[in-house]
C-alpha cells in the first residue's frame, strides 16, 4: 500500500488543491462505497480528501422554492427534512432506498451519483427533478445537468480535481408531482433491477405541460428518456399516452442480464415500473 | 510510515485522545486501540450492521467510518448502554425474550434499536423491521429480536 494521507479541508479551494495534485486524491463523503474500495484495495489513493468539513457541501437550504442540497449531506438528513420531503417526495423516495439506515446515515446523493452505479437509486429521481450539479475544479466553477455526469459504470464526466459541491433543484411549479419507484427481488436492502423517476407538471385543465422521465439499472448509465416524456406532454396522461410512454421507455433500455434479472425481464418491467411511477406522480401533481 | 492522524473524541461520554492510521476504521480503533470490544466487526462492508454505533446522534456502521473522521465528534457504543449494573430495557428484554443466540449481532441490534426508539418511541412492528433491515442475524430468524424491541419500547413508554 502507498503511504496514505487523510486530509479534511475546510474550504473548496483547499479540496480542489488536494485533488488536483498528483492524481492520487480520492474524495470521501459518506464513505459507504469509497471505504469498501479502499480496504479491498480496489483503489490505492495517496490522499483521502474528506469533504464533510466544507460548509457548502453540507448545506441543505431553500430560497424562493428552489432547494440547494450539498453533495455530502447524508441521506437521513435529506429525508428527515419535512419541507424538502414535501417539495420533492420522489427524490426522497430514491434516497430512502439507498441501503440501510446505517448506510443512509452517511451516504450522500453526491456519492451515489459519483460512484456511478447504473442502479443508483437516487439518480433517476434527481435527473427527473431537473437537478443541476454545481461543480468546482482547478478551472473554476461550472454547472452541469445531472444526466450529463455519469458516463459509464464507475465513470463520470468530472475532470481531475473537480468535485460536485451541491445540487440545485428548481422551484417546484404548481400542479407538479414526482415519484421514484424501483423493482428489487427482496423488500429491503437490495439493488434495483429497474428504477424509474417521473416528474410531471399539469396545467389547470389537467393537461401535462412538462415531464421528465429517467430510468435506472437498464443501461450502462441512468437515462433521461425524452421520447417517454414527449409521449405524455400535451395529453391528459390517459391510458393511450401511458402506453406510448411505456413503449418509449422500453425502446431506450439496453440492459445486461444478471442474477437479478434477464435483459428481457428488465425491459418488460422498466415499462411497468415507469407506468406506476407516472401514475403516482400524476396523483401528486393533481393534489398540488 | 504513513502520517498518523491525531483524534480527540468522546466515547460514551469519556474523553479519548489517540493517533489513528489514516485508513484505520472506527471499529478497528474502538476494538484494538481503545479496547472497547463490545462492538463487533462482521462483514467490513456495511452490509451486516454488527459494528453499528451512534456517531453524533446518527446510526452508522463503524466499519464504514474512518477513525480520523471522528475528531471532535461523540461516539456511543454498546459499552455505554447499561447504567452501571442496571441493564437498559432493550438489553433486559433481549435476555428475557431470548432475542439472541450466538450474540455476535446483538450489540449492533441493541444500538440500532436504541437509535430507533430515541427517534420513534412507538414504532409499529413494520417500522421496527424496516429500521433493523441493516442488521443481519443468522441464528434467530429475527422474530424474537423484533418481539424484544417491541416489548422494550412498550416498557419505556410506560416508564
Amino acid at each position: 500500500m502507498t503511504e496514505l494521507r487523510y486530509e479534511a479541508p475546510e474550504s473548496l479551494d483547499g479540496a480542489v488543491t488536494l485533488l488536483s495534485g498528483g492524481g492520487g486524491g480520492k474524495i470521501l463523503a459518506g464513505g459507504t462505497d469509497v471505504l469498501v474500495q479502499l480496504h479491498t484495495e480496489m483503489i490505492e489513493p495517496d490522499v483521502i480528501v474528506d469533504i464533510k468539513n466544507i460548509p457548502e457541501l453540507k448545506r441543505l437550504s431553500e430560497d424562493g422554492g428552489a432547494w440547494t442540497v450539498g453533495a455530502a449531506v447524508s441521506g437521513m438528513n435529506i429525508i428527515d427534512n419535512d419541507a424538502f420531503q414535501t417539495a420533492w417526495p420522489g427524490v426522497c423516495e430514491g434516497v430512502a432506498l439507498i441501503g440501510s439506515i446505517q448506510v443512509k446515515g452517511r451516504a450522500s446523493i453526491g456519492g451515489n451519483l459519483c460512484n456511478a452505479s447504473p442502479a443508483a437509486d437516487s439518480v433517476p429521481a434527481i435527473i427527473a427533478a431537473g437537478a443541476i450539479a454545481n461543480i468546482v475544479g482547478p478551472g473554476g466553477s461550472r454547472e452541469e445537468p445531472v444526466e450529463n455526469i455519469v458516463t459509464g459504470p464507475g465513470q463520470t464526466s468530472l475532470a481531475q480535481g473537480e468535485l460536485i459541491v451541491s445540487f440545485s433543484f428548481p422551484a417546484k411549479q404548481a400542479n407538479s408531482g414526482d415519484c421514484y419507484l424501483r423493482l428489487t427481488p427482496r423488500t429491503e436492502m437490495d439493488i434495483a433491477i429497474v428504477g424509474a423517476g417521473v416528474n410531471l407538471t399539469l396545467d389547470d385543465d389537467g393537461t401535462c405541460i412538462a415531464a421528465r422521465i429517467s430510468i435506472g439499472a437498464v443501461a450502462p448509465t441512468p437515462l433521461l428518456v425524452e421520447d417517454a416524456a414527449n409521449a405524455l406532454i400535451g395529453t391528459k396522461v390517459n391510458d393511450a399516452a401511458l402506453d406510448a410512454m411505456v413503449e418509449a421507455v422500453r425502446a431506450a433500455c439496453n440492459p445486461i442480464s444478471d442474477k437479478r434479472g434477464t435483459r428481457e425481464y428488465r425491459i418488460k418491467t422498466a415499462g411497468v415500473i415507469a407506468r406506476r411511477a407516472a401514475l403516482k406522480a400524476l396523483e401528486r401533481a393533481q393534489a398540488n | 510510515m504513513a502520517k498518523k492522524v491525531h483524534v480527540t473524541t468522546t466515547v460514551n461520554g469519556d474523553d479519548y485522545e489517540y493517533l489513528a492510521e489514516p485508513g484505520q476504521t472506527l471499529v478497528d480503533v474502538l476494538r484494538n486501540n481503545l479496547e472497547l470490544t463490545g462492538t463487533k466487526e462482521g462483514c467490513s462492508t456495511g452490509d451486516c450492521g454488527a459494528c453499528s454505533v451512534i456517531l453524533d446522534g446518527e446510526l452508522v456502521c463503524s466499519c464504514l467510518v474512518l477513525a480520523a473522521e471522528t475528531d471532535g465528534k461523540s461516539v456511543e457504543t454498546i459499552e455505554g448502554m447499561a447504567d452501571g449494573d442496571n441493564l437498559h430495557p432493550l438489553q433486559r428484554n433481549f435476555l428475557d425474550l431470548n432475542g439472541l443466540q450466538c450474540g455476535i449481532c446483538t450489540p449492533g441490534f441493541l444500538i440500532a434499536a436504541k437509535a430507533l426508539l430515541e427517534r420513534n418511541p412507538d414504532p409499529t412492528e413494520t417500522e421496527a423491521r424496516f429500521w433493523l433491515a441493516g442488521n443481519l442475524c443468522r441464528c434467530t430468524g429475527y422474530d424474537k429480536i423484533v418481539r424484544s424491541v417491541m416489548a422494550a419500547a412498550e416498557e419505556m413508554r410506560g416508564a
